[in-house]
């Protein structure tokens, strides 16, 4: 592609790119991000490229990135009709191209919910109940394709950006009410505007993609469909700091993103968009891609910044916070993927569109990942203030199967988990914190009567002292302490004022700890105290885990009137505890048993109970 | 199994010297940090060799011991633990009879577990060599690994 050098041949680009493509022609947009391939989309794409060999001048496809909706993955959505097929297998593909050919429907292939088949994505539930302003593209773009980001209007933001001051710019920011999405919440356009006013030639952009908090993917489904959108985003941002320099410091765990922003960045600096003199103005500006190597801190800033000057990843005390003093001592502007992502609508259709969006202090969408124990598991793409309640069962699709949800856990290891009865709170970031959790990322894991709170309190305290770069005391060896209790009381071996102290070492360390990984990392412990503490008590006083999950509490029976006798689960004990004669109801030697669990999974009469 | 050395030099100037990414290089290069090369990139960027091993220690995707030939990863996310991930943990630990983070003495198999790999919606999730399993069990991951070991067996008779 020739280099350009002006927005006016932007403009011609992507006329021209508009006028090749027939919007009545067919286009099979195939979800294919990282978990769309773990669930064999690459087969699809495959078997599409053989099945429309034949009638190539009718459709054609497009591997895009995640469509969002992952329990229905692999799936197509069919252009212009926008027709949704899920789960598909690759003896599906030669039967939806003839179908589509005919312009027919394939019922089986559609969604259904509660008895109900939806054809289009404008019906299905889970996407009706949504606002996807930053999401929607991806079913358009391939995200190796810089000419499809460019036929949606991509770029565009940036032109409309370059004729308006930097000062402007930020105002327009700052107006939005944008905050940051990677957690603390901090106005986006003030922190540009600090960044700007510090003194000096050198200044840096950072675009934090180290998505840490696990149960969140929302940065990696940006980075690997839509990965322009988020330069697009970074470019506006340098311009109006007046940064020369940008990084993109991306998870090591997440290979196709950094393959597919790396293509990206490519692509950009090949027409001109990034580099030196950007569309042939004086302002030079390049990216690089640094990838992570495994530490949880490096979503930290200031570890971040460690990370990237190649040090150890240990925050430091702030201020000087990094819009002062960032990257090699210079100020630096940090921000999240999804926030970046953000900028480019912001600019494009005026801060006044994205204020009207959401609550007073909340504004714009969020992207949350729903995960867990819920029936439509997936990216969900809300206006702020929505109540968990919606987002749970009208998006959600409620329970997976069928048992009650008892409670949502939102922020990752930072975050809290909310109970039911909280279930109408609107998800802003002043509800969440009040409620004893954090907006975070953005992670929302569903949870059921099979999920033990107080095992996933042990699980939070294990994953941050394990992450706790150790610099300071509090967090080292507080989260600690915090998760030899609570191991305690999930093996039984718990006392009751053991909750009395697990409070006081909680507050103590978020009190007292430097960053934000040891200021809120007590709020998963305390708010499950608060919330669940029947469930404490179990464990404490009558030694039992009412989910059945603590192994030590927990014993594995078989149910003699259920059982057939049919021998599979003897086969498959790894420890020889299960005894029976074929066809003769089974038994377990409860010495020999070590709770592993697998004659519960192989088990097809449902024999295998837990007590 | 003699090791093929890689070419230091350009990897320090393709990094223009940013530690981090010098030391990815050599991990995905070797499987794990030599301390020969290690020894090496401190005398090239001048640096005390303290600090070199400071971050070879720090981060989680680096080992200062070799790996084995099949990486077997466990994802520990939290959708993935509410769904029995641990559980996948045991299983996989007992069927290659080493524990999560450990190689076992044949240098076949590593076991490793990470904290998400953000493909939450399909956990429990495991990774095999670089290819995603999602909806994992405890039995689905027995069976995966007794395929690899036969994989492995009759490599070994084809050498012989």
């Amino acid at each position: 592609m020739p280099k350009l050098s002006s927005f006016d041949e932007l403009e011609s680009l992507q006329k021209k790119i508009k006028e090749s493509r027939d919007p009545k022609k067919v286009v099979i947009s195939i979800s294919s991000g990282t978990c769309g391939r773990a669930r064999g989309s690459a087969k699809i794409v495959e078997a599409f490229k053989e099945a429309i060999i034949s009638c190539k001048d009718k459709l054609s496809i497009r591997v895009t990135g995640c469509h969002g909706f992952c329990s229905a993955e692999p799936n197509v959505i069919i252009f212009p009709e926008e027709i949704f097929y899920k789960n598909l297998k690759p003896d599906d593909v030669p039967k939806i191209v003839e179908a589509t050919l005919k312009g027919e429907i394939i019922d089986n292939l559609v969604v259904s919910q509660n008895e109900e088949n939806f054809v289009h994505v404008s019906e299905i539930p889970f996407y009706k109940n949504q606002m996807r302003t930053i999401l929607g593209n991806n079913p358009l773009i391939d995200p190796t394709n810089i000419e499809d980001y460019i036929a949606v209007g991509g770029y565009g933001a940036f032109d409309k950006a370059l004729k308006m001051k930097p000062e402007e710019i930020i105002k327009e920011i700052e107006c939005s009410g944008l905050r940051g999405r990677g957690g603390a919440g901090f106005q986006t356009g003030k922190k540009w505007e600090i960044t700007r006013k510090q003194k000096g030639d050198v200044k840096y952009i950072i675009c934090n993609a180290d998505e840490g908090d696990p149960g969140a993917y929302m940065d990696r489904s940006l980075l690997e469909g839509n990965p322009h959108s988020v330069i697009e985003g970074m470019i506006i941002s340098a311009y109006s700091i007046g940064a020369n320099e940008g990084w993109i410091y991306v998870r090591n765990e997440y290979p196709l993103a950094v393959k597919h922003v790396t293509i990206a960045i490519e692509q950009a600096k090949e027409l001109g968009l990034l580099g030196k003199n950007v569309m042939g103005l004086e302002f030079n500006f390049d990216i690089k891609v640094i990838k992570g190597a495994g530490a949880f801190i490096c979503g930290e800033e200031t570890a971040l910044i460690h990370s990237i000057e190649g040090l150890r990843a240990v925050p430091r005390q702030r201020p000087p916070f990094p819009a002062e003093q960032g990257l090699f001592g210079k100020p630096t502007n940090i921000n999240n993927v999804e926030t970046y992502a953000n900028v480019p609508q912001i600019i494009e259709k005026g801060a006044n569109w994205f204020a009207n969006i959401g609550t007073e202090t909340s504004k714009g969408t969020k992207i949350f990942s729903l995960v867990g124990k819920v029936k439509n598991t997936g990216l969900v793409e809300v206006p702020m203030g929505i109540t968990l309640r919606e987002v749970i069962f009208d998006v959600g699709g409620g329970s997976s199967n069928g048992k009650r949800i008892k409670a949502v856990q939102t922020g990752g290891p930072s975050g809290g988990c909310i109970p039911r009865e909280l279930f109408d709170l609107p998800v802003d970031y002043e509800s969440l914190t009040k409620a004893g959790s954090i907006m975070g990322s953005g992670g929302m894991i569903v949870m059921d009567e099979d999920t033990c709170m107080v095992d996933i309190a042990k699980y939070f305290a294990n994953f941050l002292q394990a992450e706790s770069c150790g610099k300071c005391v509090p967090c080292r060896e507080g989260i600690q302490r915090m998760f030899e209790i609570l191991a305690d009381i999930t093996e039984g071996k718990g006392k009751e004022e053991d909750l009395q102290l697990l409070e006081e070492l909680g507050n103590v360390i978020k009190a007292t700890s430097l960053c934000g990984l040891g200021q809120t990392a007590p709020n998963g412990v305390l708010s499950s105290i608060k919330y669940f503490k029947d469930e404490y008590f179990a464990h404490i006083r009558d030694k039992k885990c009412p989910a059945g999950v603590c192994k030590p509490l927990i014993k594995y029976t078989i149910d003699t009137e259920k059982c057939t006798g049919c021998g599979l689960c003897k086969r498959n004990c790894p420890a020889d505890a299960i005894v029976g004669e074929l066809k003769e109801p089974h038994s377990i030697i409860q010495d020999r048993c070590i709770k592993c669990g697998i004659c519960r999974d192989v088990c097809k009469y449902g024999a295998v109970t837990i007590a | 199994m003699a090791e093929i050395s890689m070419n230091l030099e350009k990897c320090i100037r393709r990094h223009d010297g940013f530690l981090v990414p010098i030391l990815q290089d050599i991990q995905q290069h070797y499987h794990y940090l030599p301390e020969e090369t290690l020894r090496e990139v401190a005398d090239k960027l001048k640096l005390p060799l303290r600090d070199v091993y400071g971050v070879a220690t720090f981060y989680r995707s680096f080992s200062l011991i070799p790996k084995g030939k099949h990486l077997i990863t466990v994802c520990l996310g939290t959708a993935c633990h509410i769904r029995g991930a641990a559980r996948i943990v045991s299983a996989a630990s007992r069927e290659l009879g080493i524990e999560a983070g450990e190689t076992r003495k044949d240098l076949k198999f590593t076991l490793e577990t990470v904290n998400c790999l953000g493909c939450c919606a399909i956990g429990p999730t495991v990774v095999v060599d670089d290819e995603y399993y999602g909806q994992m069990t405890p039995p689905k991951a027995i069976t995966l690994i007794k395929s690899l070991e036969a994989e492995e067996q009759n490599a070994q008779i084809e050498l012989v």
